[in-house]
């Protein structure tokens, strides 16, 4: 097991520097004000927001043992108290913890 | 080599109430607890953090190894999953790219891009001159990656005390505080087209393809988004 371990932090390792590396060199031909930054600052939005949808909508790991309809009812709390906290980033991270173990353990 | 003055500051920028601090190692416990129980050593758990740095990667690597995947679908799902850091980096690094400053803290310092960094840098970079931008990048980077990684050790350590609905718990902050940064960021009709059509044919395209919905999802809702918003 312990070899597996090894080669799979290393496979995971690779497999992320690659993009950021690229990445890099490929800024360097890159002007601030041209199209094709505009289209990768879209792109870069985009693919975030396909992977948050993803993993709340299809979760894996430890998150796919609740129930849809919970996960939905913090995601719309956490959204709530983010604009109530006038765009605080603690209290809905926070919260979206307490009230999904809460809630978890009653459905 | 680093100008010590802009590194502290960029140091310091995970401080305050924007700060990704919190959510970052509420994140991080969950992994090192996850880890623990995939039997990963404290050591293996550390590396791991330190050179992925990237936490949906992480979690597919877990999940992997837990279902017995070879190592080039770790490989392949790694990549698929963090692709997403390759426009994140072309749409932040021109900025901060500037002829006075050698090319090897560029190559480097890439490792630092994540969500938290990225939005910090986006939201800071004009209130820093552009030849300081990079070490007040790796300021911010080296902050927030000492974050994950002592967090992981505290994951680590504390894998027993955590109960399956408090691992349920941990693992809802970091798409929740993603979210929530991402709406905070939205400030041109470009960048709400990409977020709301984004979040919307990720999941779309996993009916196609669970592996590639991400990649394919995104690039569609980023181009239209493009087209729609940006080109002028």
């Amino acid at each position: 097991m312990s070899n597996i371990i090894v080669l799979a932090i290393i496979a995971t390792s690779i497999a992320t520097y690659l993009s950021r590396f690229l990445g890099a060199i490929s800024s360097e031909k890159i002007k601030e004000d041209s199209k094709i930054f505009k289209w990768f600052n879209c792109l870069a939005y985009s693919t975030l927001a396909a992977l948050i949808s993803r993993i709340l909508i299809f979760p894996e790991g430890a998150l796919a043992n609740s129930d849809y309809l919970v996960r939905f009812t913090v995601i719309i709390i956490s959204v709530l108290i983010f604009f109530i906290s006038k765009k605080n980033l603690v209290y809905p991270t926070v919260f979206s913890a307490i009230i999904l173990s809460f809630l978890n353990s009653y459905f | 080599m680093v100008n010590l003055k802009y590194f502290l500051l960029g140091l310091k920028s995970v401080k305050g109430i924007d700060s990704p601090a919190l959510a970052l190692g509420a994140s991080f416990i969950a992994i090192g607890a996850l880890l623990k129980n995939l039997n990963f050593s404290l050591e293996q758990s550390i590396l791991s953090t330190l050179f992925t740095y990237a936490l949906p990667g992480s979690l597919v690597m877990a999940e992997s190894l837990l279902v017995g995947a070879s190592i080039l679908n770790i490989f392949l799902a790694v990549w698929l999953v963090n692709a997403r850091l390759y426009p994140m980096t072309v749409s932040l690094f021109p900025l901060l790219i500037d002829k006075s400053q050698p090319k090897w803290k560029y190559y480097i310092s890439c490792h630092f891009i994540a969500v938290s960094s990225w939005l910090i840098m986006k939201n800071k970079y004009q209130t820093i001159e552009r030849k300081n931008r990079i070490d007040f990048w790796i300021g911010i980077g080296t902050a927030t990656w000492l974050i994950a990684i002592f967090s992981t050790i505290i994951g680590y350590f504390s894998s027993d005390l955590l109960t399956p609905n408090m691992m349920v718990g941990l693992m809802i902050v970091n798409p929740i505080y993603f979210l929530c940064m991402m709406i905070g960021a939205i400030k041109t009709k470009g960048i709400a087209i990409s977020v709301i059509l984004g979040s919307f044919l990720g999941p779309i395209f996993y009916y196609f393809s669970p592996e590639w919905c991400i990649l394919f999802g995104g690039v569609t809702a980023g181009t239209i988004a493009f087209l729609l918003g940006e080109n002028k």
